[in-house]
């Protein structure tokens, strides 16, 4: 056991420090500490400047253009990058399509999508979710019928996050309506120019346009599109899990909320002294920051232990369940240290717009962002699923 | 002991719900959230030919209820409903100081208030002032027979809809003494008085208010030269055992949602509601619920006694509605799954209403302080 960093890691915090000191858009860093939207082109913006450095697709395979840093690299780099509040990195094409097709997809698939997920020529969005499959993901009806060189894709994926921007989509389908549930999907990529697509808003509690409902009417998908082998797409489905859960403990989104917390904290005053003198308040923000000392530990121990080559499994599930109580905890008190200024709806402060903000600096979004996050244990399997898997792993129960 | 409504206020309680569930839809309550004015002035009459207003007004002052189990009432179902019509702004506050320290001149306005044909705002709170009731550094002098405002009012509640405003300002002591604050009738069209208004995000819309040397007649003072205090706790008092029901009412809405919700919503072939983890949870918000209630009696109970117990029972009553709140808005949209994340969705509003009630005269721990301090006292 060693908690201290190495002098290289060390080196290399130093490094990422100073790159994002010199590469990152000021406009842009504001944006993300305010909690405004960036837009298409200020994540594309963002995804060039770290395409140019190499440091895109951590991630991925050396082979494939990867960084081949190992845990504690990446979580230096999650780290450094939301201390300096650039924006997320767009997981779509990056982190959950990109790892599919690296390990499923054919070379001719591998050459031509993966390029493009790098310069960002495609947007990728995530059809998973249906009305109707949820949490029971596996008996999703969007179906996919064989017609020569085609699929004919009919059906309705919904909750599809940011699809307005996406030129492309993958999505699991059923192409066999007669076999076992898991056993008839396939994994399938649209491109969302397609005759027969249509896409609808779906807006938020908080007023934001993140989510949206994708149709499908006829829409002809030629048979080169289908990712590995018809009717195993459920197995690729589970493998894009895995991936989508990695940095699912959001340390670093912690870290920097707590620090945001802090900051409102000492500027808003309670009865004539800063409220993080208060008693109250202050116990409040002790007791996250020592869950995530810990949480930082429990993240660094499991996925240092999946680098070795131990599979994280129930493990992935609990850093869900606790990275994103922590983090709601953490929204929750922010709205809290804006005490009366939480409550104007600032719409301006959301969607990006040219009218200063209500209230003191960093008071703008916090409320809606405590709703925006209802959304962390909801989303990439609920954290009731987690538990459920974690109890039929550890007792043999159903999940 | 007697835990029943009195026979009238049973009658207020059926007509009020009976009202809002056939015109208040989540449709037309919908499209008020997204309208400019941010209320309907068609419900508000509405509201006041049912006598809603008015049951929050003693006999005196020209009402026929205005005790602490008539605002419980009336409250807990604008709550169930999710109204933002502003009841607890130009009513119970606005109108409450009036009746409390207008002359007969002053309080002619009661009248209008309660007839449906008046709105009003109290500014009161500031940029710095948070959840502390007496910091007040707006100062009001006087200049032969008039009297000049200077100062900055924060998040005030229905203030662009407001024909008059009451003004809280200083004549004299420290910033935070309970002497020396004063009260003054300002009408919004006054010259120096700036609105900068926006909408909230759980309804209705307030405004940033800018005093600039605002110039008005001695006669605009509300009661006595920095004797106010007294009325402003005694309004805030109301006003927060409106919200502790108003918060109640919306719980069993969001509870009742999560209920219904769950009894049809089918995942892995089973209504949802049929997984114990999923039924344990709803069970844990009934109680809760039963709990709320138990502190808006207890508070509306005590409203018209000594200031002490009235308040300890208020702090305890919006602590625990604070707590259990905050659970059954976060479980209700937890448990309904993405349906509740979108805006036309009726939880996500009422869930909105009963955690950002929380941020009006004080949150869960600014309670749990006054609570202390007044079982130290
Ligand atoms: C903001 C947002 C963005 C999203 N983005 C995407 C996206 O880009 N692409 C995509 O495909 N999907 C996306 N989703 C969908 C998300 O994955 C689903 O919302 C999630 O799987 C839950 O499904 P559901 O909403 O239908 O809830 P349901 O599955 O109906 O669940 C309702 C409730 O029941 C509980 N529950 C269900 N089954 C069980 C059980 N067996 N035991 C105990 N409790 C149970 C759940 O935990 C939840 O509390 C997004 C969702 C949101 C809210
Ligand atoms: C101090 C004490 C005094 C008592 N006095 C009396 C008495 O005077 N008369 C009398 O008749 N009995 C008495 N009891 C017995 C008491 O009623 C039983 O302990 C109780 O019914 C639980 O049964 P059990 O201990 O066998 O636990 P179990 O029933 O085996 O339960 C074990 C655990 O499983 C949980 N559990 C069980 N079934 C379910 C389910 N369907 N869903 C979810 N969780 C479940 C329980 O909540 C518990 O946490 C007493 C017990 C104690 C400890």
């Amino acid at each position: 056991m060693d908690l201290s960093y190495t002098a290289e890691e060390q080196a290399f915090r130093q490094e990422v420090r100073s790159f994002l000191e010199e590469k990152l858009p000021k406009e842009m860093s504001d944006a993300v500490r305010e909690g405004r939207g960036l837009g298409k082109e200020g994540h594309d913006r963002w995804h060039a400047i770290l395409n140019e450095q190499g440091w895109l697709a951590p991630n991925w395979p050396q082979d494939f253009g990867g960084c081949a840093w190992n845990a504690v690299q990446r979580h230096i780099f999650e780290e450094e990058c939301c201390r300096a509040h650039a924006p997320r990195i767009v997981p779509f094409g990056l982190t959950m399509l990109a790892p599919v097709l690296q390990k499923f997809g054919s070379k001719e698939q591998q050459d031509y999508y993966l390029p493009k997920i790098l310069s960002g020529e495609h947007w990728w969005c995530q059809g998973y979710s249906e009305p109707g499959a949820g949490s029971d993901l596996a008996s999703l009806k969007t179906k996919a019928v064989r017609e020569g060189d085609h699929y004919i894709v009919n059906g309705q994926k919904t909750w599809t996050t940011l699809g307005q921007y996406a030129n492309w989509i993958f999505c699991l389908v059923r192409t066999d309506p007669d076999a076992k549930q898991q056993e008839g999907i396939s994994f399938l990529l649209i491109d969302m120019d397609t005759p027969g697509i249509e896409v609808r808003p779906i807006i938020l509690l908080d007023g934001t346009h993140e989510v949206n409902e994708v149709w499908f009417t006829d829409v002809k998908v030629p048979v080169e599109n289908l990712v590995g082998e018809e009717n195993k797409g459920w197995t690729y489905a589970k493998y894009l899990l895995t991936h989508e859960r990695t940095n699912i403990a959001g340390v670093g989104f912690s870290q920097a909320g707590l620090d945001a917390v802090k900051r409102l904290a000492r500027s808003q005053m309670h009865k004539g002294r800063p409220l993080i003198e208060n008693p109250y308040f202050a116990a409040r923000v002790a007791q996250a920051e020592i869950d995530l000392m810990a949480m930082a530990t429990t993240n660094l121990r499991i996925i240092s232990a999946a680098a070795s080559g131990q599979a994280p499994g129930v493990e992935s599930s609990m850093l869900k369940v606790k990275g994103t109580e922590i983090r709601q905890e953490i929204n929750d008190m922010a709205r809290r240290a804006a005490g009366v200024y939480a409550m104007p709806f600032a719409s301006e402060a959301v969607e990006g717009g040219n009218e200063p903000p209500i209230g003191p600096e960093g008071t703008a979004a916090v409320a809606a962002q405590y709703f925006n996050n209802r959304k962390l244990s909801i989303f990439g399997g609920s954290n009731e699923i987690q538990k459920n898997i974690i109890a039929k792993v550890k007792m043999g129960g159903r999940a | 002991m007697n835990f029943d409504l009195t026979e009238e206020r049973q009658m207020l309680q059926d007509s009020l719900r009976r009202f809002l569930s056939d015109r208040y839809t989540t449709s037309v309550r919908n499209e008020i959230l997204e309208s400019e004015a941010g209320y309907s002035a068609d419900i508000w009459g509405q509201l006041a030919e049912l006598g809603v207003i008015g049951a929050l007004f003693s006999e005196e002052d020209g009402g026929f209820g205005g005790a602490g189990f008539d605002i419980s009432t009336v409250f807990e179902e604008l709550g169930r409903a999710g109204v933002v019509e502003p009841l607890l702004d130009t009513a119970l506050l606005g109108g409450g100081l009036i009746a409390a320290l207008g002359n007969d001149d002053q309080k002619a306005l009661v009248e209008e208030v309660i007839g449906g044909a008046v709105q009003l705002a109290f500014a009161h709170g500031e940029p710095t002032s948070r959840y502390e009731l007496t910091r007040v550094e707006t100062t009001a002098t006087v200049e032969g027979d008039e009297i000049i405002l200077t100062g900055k009012k924060a998040v005030v509640v229905n203030a662009e809809a407001a024909d008059h405003l009451i003004v809280s300002a200083r004549e004299s002591g420290d910033v935070d003494a309970t002497d020396g604050i004063s009260l003054f009738l300002v009408p919004r069209d006054t010259a120096g008085l700036s609105l900068r208004g926006y909408a909230l995000l759980a309804g209705g819309r307030a405004a940033e208010v800018d005093l600039d040397a605002v110039r008005l007649p001695v006669s605009a003072r509300l009661g006595a030269a920095g004797g106010a205090w007294e009325a402003i706790a005694g309004v805030i008092a109301r006003a927060e055992v409106a919200l502790a029901a108003e918060t109640l009412g919306a719980m069993e809405t969001a509870t009742e949602l999560t209920r219904q919700y769950l009894l049809t919503r089918s995942q892995f072939g089973r209504p949802i509601g049929t997984f114990q983890a999923l039924q344990h949870r709803v069970a844990e918000l009934l109680i809760e619920i039963e709990q709320a209630r138990s502190g808006v009696i207890n508070a509306a109970g005590h409203l018209e006694g000594d200031t002490r117990m009235r308040d300890l029972n208020i702090a305890a009553a919006r602590n625990l509605i604070g707590r259990a709140g905050r659970l059954v808005a976060e479980d209700s949209i937890q448990l309904h799954g993405g349906i509740a994340m979108t805006q036309e969705y009726e939880l996500a509003h009422i869930a909105k209403r009963i955690v950002m009630a929380e941020h009006r005269f004080g949150d869960a721990d600014t309670q749990l302080e006054r609570f202390l301090d007044l079982s130290a006292a």
